[in-house]
């Protein structure tokens, strides 16, 4: 999701060195603009990914609304059906597409090559994105969208300016727009985030779709690391074992240093 | 020094410590070894493969690979099926299939759920040798007894016709049948039996 | 009894299958010399568990380290994917994976423990200067194992991290340029560097390292071990030639480091259980996207434990100079045992200068260490890195003079030790 306007420049596909290194500064320079707008409030995402219920929303938000751009590629349809008990013919009909087998992975049709054509830039691969961007940020971009008829998807977004992903899910959540406030004056003058104004009602209220949002977060939460609860299950175990042993070792070590006067 | 009671003690806390220690390096070296067995991605490149059969003539046998095996798959004429039954037990090292690897449903003479289609996996119960298929009678080479069958080039092994081995070659067993099921007369689905009965 | 007789019998055979054995390879010898007749001092403190801890973590890195091999695939298009089919596909693959990482960290953390244990008491000191270069050539492999195995997952860090590191070596006058070309084989980190990291990482740095703590723990037991009170024991010994402040290595110490193995398993598996990205300082978050030779993170670091030299790197604006001085920082430890004109070994007999001294060093190492995780835009993290660099360069400099005066107080004859303390 971070790709924005670097990645676009990538999308004349220079030949030579020299321009391949001239490329990857002038990324740095873009990213170094991209940051997120000033006066954002940033809000926890507050994921449960105990809640399997909440995952199991998420994967069902996921393959409707994301996988038309975005695979999971590291991720097994039948090990999704495993952990958020997700039974095989639910599974199949619900959120595999047609030619697909439970125990393949959730590749997508969409080529690499012509997404780099459609939207300048590749709609990068989401198994690792969670871990990679943190929850809370997934959760602050999806949710601040906002109108900008001067970007060709018509939207930009507070957490990532330029951002070159359409919103997806423009209508559960209406369009708003940003409004901004000049502070400062001069070469200091910054442009500060005030508010969002609803323009056009969403099918949901704010509340669900905050809802649907954190749900999506959850289930790439666990997608980043699907071994996370039986992770923390184990660790207990293993500590507790090492407890025990540890209490053993220390006795056996101060009647042997009984000896030593 | 210490006294007898101290000895005593330290000769159990040594004990318990050393079990204890013991049963931790055997944990620990559960996921090790447990790592060596198929990955999913293994067990999903190794998942039952479906095979159309509607294009398979009378005599004739196809090959389709399952878990990285060949497998062959031949559609039995009636007189192939009937040089199967004059074929005397006495020949066979193991004519009911009872030392073979096989599912309950094809530990028949035929070896099969349909007796017209055999699947078999074609690896030669001797060394792993790929045997190849002579349905002919009585050719040259393999003598007026032939009654058509496998043969295994390797080391000479015969199978009959529903891949059982005869008296005289050196592989052991029958070869082996995989678990398969079919989805109406013509696909094959190698692999996976679920639902089917014994 | 029939029951202790058999017992004694079987007893006899095993004694009889060692004495075989004795007379074709020197088994109960090497086990008198290095354990059972291995004399150290009583006095040892918990300062003296982290050799011991740096072996444990040696072996677990070489077994996980394999088993990782057996899955993983040394190729630019492979990498990265493979490290997933570890975490996801390969049964307990997590688990070995999260091992190893988590490792790497914890091998630092044990390393820096035990070279301070060696400022502290003055481990390095006559006639260990051997033991202390070893042990310095150890950390130089270390460094070299750690910065090569984390070019492998090819993440983006993983990328840039290599790609900054090793244009350090550009910095050389003359030879610069062609030297990084020769250690990337290409001209830029490509494939064929991924290839021949992994090749140095699983293979050669590795036997290097072992064969060199083998040395380590030869000279370690040739000198013997010094200890807190840093007393050489072997001076006083009784009719039998044992030192009177030494007691076997086993059984008393291997009990000991044992307890000390524990709790050290504890803390790493309490990080490999509930916190193996340790808040992105031990698997760092930029690395879970794949490398990106167009596009570089926008806030590279390296992972913590080179932060110190990275610091000092970044605070001297030219890069010839930086990374110099980077290079002056860890080789100025080798010379420490003749730096350090002090008579006396522990630091709890030498005098306040050097323990001012000491302590300075390590607030400026510690410094240098978080400064070199902060970007580089803030003037402020840039002045305080210069000026903790002079600090720790200051430290070696000035060691011959602030130690040759120093006031020590008296050194006792014996360890202090009180029993069941």
């Amino acid at each position: 999701m971070e790709k924005s306007t670097a990645m676009k420049m990538s999308f004349t596909r220079s030949r030579s060195l020299l321009q391949a290194m001239l490329l990857a500064g002038l990324a740095l320079l873009a990213t170094g603009v991209a940051n997120a707008a000033t006066g954002v409030p940033l809000e926890r995402a507050r994921v449960d990914i105990r809640d399997v219920a909440s995952m199991q929303r998420g994967a069902r938000n996921f393959v409707n609304y994301c996988m038309g751009c975005h695979s999971a590629q590291y991720v097994r349809y039948n090990r999704l059906g495993e952990d958020l008990q997700i039974p095989e013919d639910e599974l199949v009909r619900e959120l595999m597409f047609a030619a697909q087998k439970p125990q393949e992975t959730m590749t997508i049709a969409l080529r690499a090559s012509d997404a780099d054509r459609w939207f300048g830039t590749a709609a990068p691969d989401l198994s690792l994105i969670a871990r990679n961007r943190g929850v809370d940020y997934l959760y602050n971009f999806l949710r601040y969208f906002y109108a900008d008829p001067s970007r060709p998807t018509g939207v930009n977004n507070l957490m990532l300016d330029n951002a070159a992903m359409p919103h997806v899910l423009w209508e559960l959540q209406g369009v708003r727009e940003a409004v901004f406030e000049e502070q400062g004056s001069g070469d200091s003058a910054q442009k500060v985030f005030k508010e969002f104004r609803q323009l056009t009602p969403g099918k949901l209220s704010p509340e669900e779709f905050d809802a649907f949002v954190r749900d999506t977060v959850a289930f790439l939460a666990y997608v980043g690391e699907p071994m996370q609860l039986e992770r923390r299950r184990l660790g207990v175990w293993v500590l507790g074992f090492l407890l025990v042993f540890g209490i053993l070792a220390y006795l056996l070590k101060r009647e042997i240093w009984k000896d030593v006067k | 020094m210490s006294d007898e009671a101290d000895l005593s003690r330290r000769h159990f806390l040594t004990v318990a410590t050393s079990i204890v220690g013991g049963i931790g390096v055997v944990l620990t070296a559960v996921p090790f070894v447990a790592s060596f067995r198929p990955s999913a991605r293994a067990q999903a490149m190794g998942g039952p493969v479906e095979v159309d059969i509607s294009k398979l003539e009378d005599g004739a046998m196809m090959r389709v690979v399952w878990r990285g095996l060949p497998v062959w798959i031949l559609r039995r004429t009636q007189d192939m099926l009937g040089r199967l039954a004059a074929e005397p037990d006495a020949q066979l090292k193991d004519p009911g299939s009872a030392q073979s690897d096989q599912p309950d449903y094809a530990r028949n003479p035929a070896r099969a759920m349909k007796p017209e289609i055999l699947v078999v996996v074609g690896v030669c119960t001797h060394l792993g040798c790929a045997p190849i298929e002579r349905f002919d009678v009585a050719p040259a080479d393999l003598g007026p007894d032939w009654k058509g069958g496998f043969y295994c080039p390797c080391h000479g092994s015969r199978f009959d016709l529903a891949g059982r081995v005869m008296n005289g070659s050196p592989a052991p067993t029958n070869l082996a049948i995989p678990p398969y099921r079919f989805v109406g007369d013509n696909v094959v689905i190698v692999g996976d039996d679920t639902g089917v009965k014994a | 009894m029939s029951g202790a007789r058999s017992e004694a019998a079987a007893q006899g055979r095993f004694a009889r299958f060692i004495g075989w054995v004795d007379e074709r390879f020197p088994l109960t010898a090497m086990i008198k010399e290095h354990a059972t007749e291995y004399y150290a001092a009583k006095n040892f403190n918990a300062w003296y568990v982290f050799g011991v801890l740096a072996l444990m973590v040696l072996v677990i890195q070489l077994v996980t380290g394999i088993f990782l091999t057996m899955n993983y695939k040394p190729s630019a298009t492979e990498a990265f994917a493979s490290v997933e089919y570890i975490m996801r596909d390969v049964q307990w693959g997590w688990l070995i994976r999260y091992m190893h990482s988590t490792g790497a960290s914890a091998f630092f953390i044990v390393v820096y423990l035990h070279m301070f244990r060696a400022l502290l008491y003055g481990s390095y000191k006559n006639p260990r200067e051997l033991l202390w270069i070893i042990g310095m050539v150890i950390y130089l492999a270390l460094m070299a194992e750690a910065f090569m195995g984390y070019l492998l997952p090819w993440g983006q860090m993983s990328y840039w991290g290599a790609q900054v590191i090793v244009s350090l070596f550009g910095a050389i006058p003359g030879i610069g340029g062609e030297l990084v070309e020769w250690i990337r084989g290409d001209y830029f980190i490509s494939d064929i560097t991924l290839n021949r990291f992994f090749a140095l990482h699983v293979a050669a740095v590795p036997l290097a390292l072992i064969l060199l703590v083998v040395m380590h723990i030869l000279a370690l037991h040739e000198t013997g071990s010094l200890n807190p009170d840093g007393i050489e024991i072997k001076e006083r010994k009784n009719e039998k030639g044992i030192p009177l402040d030494g007691i076997a290595f086993h059984p008393y110490y291997t009990a000991k480091d044992l307890v000390a193995i524990v709790i050290f398993l504890m803390l790493f598996a309490a990080v490999i259980f509930f916190a193996p990205e340790m808040g992105g300082y031990f698997l760092e978050h930029a690395n879970f996207e794949p490398a990106n030779s167009l596009k570089t993170p926008e806030h590279i670091a390296p992972v913590w434990y080179f932060t110190p030299f990275y610091a000092i790197l970044r605070s001297v604006p030219s890069k010839g100079w930086g990374a110099f001085l980077m290079l002056m920082a860890i080789v100025l430890l080798f010379f420490l045992p003749w730096l350090d004109r002090c008579r006396v070994k522990s630091i709890r007999y030498r005098g306040s200068s050097y323990k001012a001294a000491l302590a300075i060093f390590v607030v400026s190492f510690v410094a240098l260490g978080y400064l070199g995780l902060q970007p580089a835009t803030e003037k402020v993290y840039v002045y305080a890195s210069r000026a903790f660099t002079i600090v720790y360069f200051l430290f070696f400099l000035l060691m011959p003079f602030y130690t040759r005066a120093e006031k020590t107080r008296p050194v006792p004859e014996r360890v202090v030790y009180k029993a069941g303390s």
